[in-house]
């Protein structure tokens, strides 16, 4: 028995056809279910291993247009009965077919997860499993590592540094719950917290970063804002035009929000947009305040633009309001144009956000623009690899545990807890640490192995 | 050796060599689960001797007491027969490390432990020394006493402490000796030697006992015991102890004789490499000590009693093998002993022992049939350590006799399993130490639940009895009732509440809160809550202390017990016997190796050997997977 599962196995991308894969017992049940084709009224007219025309349908809605080929297991990538449907291109419809799979009985693939099974059901040989063991090895080698994986080699001298400070801190405390018979110096509470501290202070550094791993996957979530005829449609095309586009929106969706991907030298940008900048209407105006409170709350990036050929407004003053502990970068647009507007008034209700005179419509001010965003999110340049990026997920649950356990220790040492109490926690710091290089050693390792391999693949 | 004339004199289950702590508790369980055994000792006045210090238990150690009592063990019953001073260590701190440490009295507990034998009736207690071992097909066969009398066995189980070719060093003097003036035993070296069994020297040492006369204990802080006794043997917790304690002393070193000390380190046979045994750091001689921390003026000594009926008193902290007129010297510079009139001489003393890494965990060895090992012989020290490791043998040499399941305990069950993993996987260079910071799982494994961890082990084994194992069924039902009871009991923020909450030293509440979660809080313990608890019944003390220690550390018992069910995802994946290594792609040289003699039961077991790394580790579940899941393919 294997439970079912789905993931999008082409990448996140501008091509014609985008496809959508299942693997499982059930994946012949969960295909049938959503699809509507000529040829396939009854579960049985299912044809193995042929390409079928029809519908992906939720309900009555039509959700795309799609080739389907339904493959009974074992002679599958898998070995499991696997269906693969071909949708159209981009990232919408892919998506919205995957999430219909998953309401109809499919779980998401973890990264990974289909070359996990083919491994583990034989369908890879052994040459090809000792790939995978080579991946293991050069993993833990830690001289190899850093020749291999510039970026994974700086973590695991990161990781390794904090362990060092834990294992010490382990060593203190269980000096201290063996020997408190014999004059040992046990006062250095004090010394276990600021070591804590310490660690906390670099776990905290690390996650930053990781952070920063997770936008490169999934791009950084940026919201540009503005009232009506500011500039925001000249901004995104100015954008557009000077960075390869990535996906585009896809006519025909009937969502609200639409998003833009845009590349800024390897820095992935997703736009969130609404049909509506492109009318020059404006967002806040039109999806209302609360919502585009929301937006900018679950934003990574906001551009807010102000025109100062014209007088501060209510609205202007609702998107300071808006921005005002966000990640901002302000544009004062239109400077080719007579100044209307009183810089000295706005700059100091502003703090702490870079501002950028601009002219977009006569394209002054974009390679500011440009530069800042990479600037704020990379204190130096940074090659974009995408096989670290998806390490980077698994690295950030390893540090965000590793972070929880030394702050309740934290917390614990505050509230006097007996240390070997406290002394949980600092296990399960280091561990959860040590999952990240590889130290130590768990059982799950193989989802760990499987999950260097990009989802779906 | 030739002119003796062998001849056929009986036939056991079990022999056991050796009646120190780790032989008697081997014999008394094999004989207990129905094994006609022999106990052999070279001196029937030797019996489960204390040989070192007058005391059972402390961190760790005292721990391990509980669980050979909990299994059905003799160690805890005898040693309520014969404590003269009990203290619980640490109770500053959290419930892990609370320990129970007694002193005894020397005499009374070897004399207790002989009646016990003595009363066993499928055990026969015997003087004599086994000079040879017979091994036939792979199995053990037979033993051969010094005077020719041939013993065959099914099993056997060698304790021989610190016997084996033991030799006594007092700086430049040294002769082979047993501990304590006793005879050693050389003949059975030989004999392990010749089937096969690499030894090793390993050595330890033990202070001077003084007279009591001699002593100025004006000068020394007196330590009492607790005024409130607790036994060691969950069976006896409803007992009443009213007996007299005999206090010890503390006292200090001085420079002087750490001067002394260091100007005679030359006539040191540690230091003039005249020994090359290796000593237990964690028991170190005052020599290592002023050498080790050069820095420190003083160390702590301790005076205790070796019993009620001698006036022999016990020097802890200062054992030496430095010539006898130096000791003098250095002891008449302890403060109070300055008119000291020694009365034995303090030694060091080096043994032969195996290497435990060739055993499993059993503690049968890997390759030889039905011949197990417990004690010193295995690298550890202690009587507790080594005690525990004899229950085991003893366990396991009648399941191999009877064709039952190998007893193991695993690292995350007891001390005992930590202490037999330790040395059989890890193997040691020192005498080994049990200690509360070697076991992973330490706030589970308490000293204080040892019953409710393992009386249903030894129940099932055969070696607890009907009524130990009630008595725990019943505890564990009031401590769960408790904790129910406790959780409905809810108390509002009335006046009355809160006068009674700030009398008890903790801040008022402002809504209702149950008892259960008022306990959790640091500064409350139980029975201080009596005042608001009116329904609360009479429950006893290891009830209500179970009932607390559950409530105070919950959170940090679930986080470990998340921890326990990894290690054990790891320990549930078995490995065979009969797996080749060498075959599987990926592994180092080195783990290869080490994985192909030390054939590990478990994954878990393998990741704990030295030089197999993570990776290895890594490789070997990959391996046990497509293996698991090609055999699943192919049914």
């Amino acid at each position: 028995m294997s439970e079912t599962i789905a993931a999008i196995s082409t990448a996140i991308g501008e091509s014609g056809i985008g496809i959508v894969r299942i693997s499982g017992n059930d994946a012949f049940k969960v295909g049938y279910k959503i699809f509507k084709g000529a040829k396939v009224q009854k579960e049985e007219d299912i044809d193995n291993r042929k390409l079928t025309y029809g519908h992906i349908v939720d309900g009555e809605k039509i959700i795309d247009e799609v080739l389907i080929a339904f493959m009974k297991g074992p002679y599958t990538y898998t070995r499991e009965d696997m269906v693969e449907i071909y949708c159209h291109g981009g990232i919408i419809s892919v998506r919205n077919v995957l999430n219909l799979i998953l309401r109809s009985g499919a779980g998401l693939a973890e990264p990974g997860e289909f070359t996990k099974r083919a491994f583990l059901n034989g369908r890879l040989d052994l040459a090809q499993a000792e790939a995978v063991i080579d991946i293991i090895n050069s993993k833990t080698n830690k001289s190899m590592e850093v020749s291999l994986n510039q970026l994974g080699g700086t973590l695991s001298a990161k990781i390794k540094e904090i362990r060092d400070i834990l294992f010490d801190m382990m060593a203190h405390v269980e000096v201290s719950i063996d020997f408190s018979d014999e004059d040992l110096d046990v006062s250095s509470i004090q010394d276990l917290e600021d070591k804590a501290l310490i660690v906390k202070e670099k776990i905290s550094s690390l996650l930053s970063t990781a952070d920063r791993g997770k936008i490169l996957r999934d791009g950084l979530k940026t919201v540009i804002l503005g009232k009506p005829n500011v500039g925001k449609s000249s901004l995104l095309n100015a954008l557009l035009r000077e960075n390869r586009a990535i996906v585009t929106d896809i006519p025909g969706t009937t969502r609200d929000i639409i998003e833009e991907y845009i590349n800024i030298d390897g820095i992935p940008l997703k736009i969130i947009d609404t049909a509506g900048i492109r009318d020059t209407s404006d967002l806040v105006e039109k999806i209302g305040v609360d919502k585009a409170r929301l937006m900018v709350e679950d934003a990574d990036l906001i551009i807010a633009i102000f025109d100062i050929s014209r007088k501060l407004t209510e609205e202007d003053m609702e998107i300071l309001d808006l921005i005002s502990d966000k990640n901002t970068i302000v544009l004062l647009n239109k400077v080719d144009l007579s100044q209307a507007f009183d810089e000295d008034y706005f700059k100091n209700h502003i703090k702490n956000k870079e501002i950028i005179s601009t002219s977009i419509s006569n394209g002054l001010g974009i390679d500011k623009i440009e530069k800042t965003i990479k600037e704020m999110f990379y204190s130096g340049e940074v090659e974009v690899k995408s096989d670290i990026v998806v390490n980077n997920i698994r690295h950030k649950n390893q540090l965000e545990k590793a972070y929880n356990d030394i702050e309740s220790f934290i917390e614990d040492i505050k509230n006097n807890v007996p240390i070997d109490c406290l002394d949980v926690d600092l296990k399960n710091c280091w561990r959860n640490l040590g999952e990240i290089s590889g130290e130590t050693i768990s059982e799950d390792i193989l989802d760990k192995i499987f999950s260097e391999f990009c989802i779906g693949k | 050796m030739e002119k003796i004339q062998p001849f056929y004199a009986d036939e056991f289950d079990v022999v056991v060599i050796g009646a120190g702590h780790a032989g008697c508790e081997a014999a008394l369980a094999s004989s207990r689960l129905g094994m006609k055994t022999l106990i052999m000792t070279i001196s029937l006045d030797a019996i489960a001797a204390l040989s070192c210090n007058p005391n059972i238990g402390g961190t760790g150690k005292g721990h391990l007491v509980r669980e050979i009592d909990a299994l059905g063990g003799e160690m805890a019953l005898n040693i309520d027969k014969s404590f003269i001073q009990s203290r619980m260590l640490n109770t500053s701190k959290g419930p892990a490390v609370h320990s129970l440490r007694v002193q005894a009295d020397k005499h009374k507990y070897q004399t207790e432990m002989k009646k016990v034998l003595e009363n066993e009736p499928n055990l026969l207690l015997k003087q004599g020394e086994i000079v040879d071992i017979i091994i036939e097909d792979n199995k053990v066969k037979a033993v051969i006493t010094k005077t020719g009398a041939i013993y065959k066995a099914k099993a056997i189980v060698i304790a021989t402490g610190t016997y084996l070719k033991g030799r006594i060093y007092m700086g430049e003097v040294n002769y082979s000796s047993g501990p304590d003036g006793r005879f050693p035993s050389i003949d059975l070296s030989d004999s392990l030697s010749k089937i096969g069994i690499e030894l090793r020297r390993m050595k330890t040492g033990t202070p001077a006992r003084v007279h009591k006369d001699s002593v100025n204990f004006s000068v020394m802080d007196i330590q009492p015991g607790d005024r409130e006794i607790v036994p060691f043997s969950f069976l006896n917790f409803d007992k009443e102890y009213d007996i007299d304690q005999v206090p010890c002393y503390l006292t200090y070193t001085t420079e002087k004789a750490h001067d002394i000390i260091r100007e005679n380190l030359h006539r040191s046979p540690m230091y003039a490499g005249d020994i090359d045994g290796i000593g237990p750091r964690y028991c170190p001689s005052i020599e290592d000590k002023v050498v080790r921390f050069a820095d420190k003026s003083k160390h702590q000594v301790f005076i205790e009693p070796e019993g009620l009926d001698t006036k022999e008193m016990y020097v802890q902290g200062v054992s030496t093998s430095l010539p006898v007129e130096v000791q003098e010297k250095i002891y008449k510079n302890v403060i109070g002993l300055e008119n000291v009139r020694i009365m034995r001489d303090a030694y060091a003393i080096e043994y032969d022992s195996i290497d435990p890494t060739i055993l499993k965990r059993t503690l049968e060895h890997k390759e030889i049939n039905n011949l197990f090992f417990a004690g010193q012989i295995n690298g550890s020290s202690g009587y507790e350590e080594a005690a525990a490791q004899g229950l085991v043998a003893g366990i396991n040499a009648t399941h191999k006799i009877c064709d039952r399941e190998p007893f193991v305990l695993d690292r995350s069950e007891a001390y005992i399993g930590v202490l037999i993993d330790d040395l059989v996987t890890k193997g040691t260079n020192e005498p080994y130490r049990m200690m509360t910071s070697r076991a992973e799982y330490r706030l589970t494994l308490r000293q204080d639940n040892a019953d409710l961890r393992l009386t249903e082990k030894g129940y099932k084994i055969g070696l607890a009895s009907e009524d130990r194992y009630y008595k725990m069924l019943r505890k564990k039902e009031a401590i769960e009732k408790e904790l129910e009871r406790l959780k409905k009991v809810i108390i509002g923020p009335t006046e009355k509440n809160n006068i009674e909450l700030e009398k008890i030293k903790t801040s008022q509440i402002k809504g209702p809160i149950s008892l259960y979660e008022l306990i959790r809080r640091p500064e409350v313990q139980y029975d201080s809550t009596i005042n608001l608890d009116e329904n609360r019944g009479y429950l006893q003390r290891e009830v209500r202390l179970q009932v607390e220690t559950q409530i105070k550390y919950e959170g940090y018992i679930k986080k470990q017990m998340i921890q326990i069910e990894q290690f054990k995802k790891l320990e549930n994946k078995k490995l065979s016997i009969d797996e080749d290594y060498s075959l599987i792609k990926g592994l180092s040289n080195e783990a290869q190796q080490k994985l192909n003699s030390m054939k590990p039961d478990s994954v878990g077991q393998a990741s704990r050997i030295s030089g197999v790394s993570p990776s290895d580790i890594n490789v070997l579940l990959i391996y046990l997977e497509q293996k698991r899941r090609s055999v699943k393919s192919n049914v």
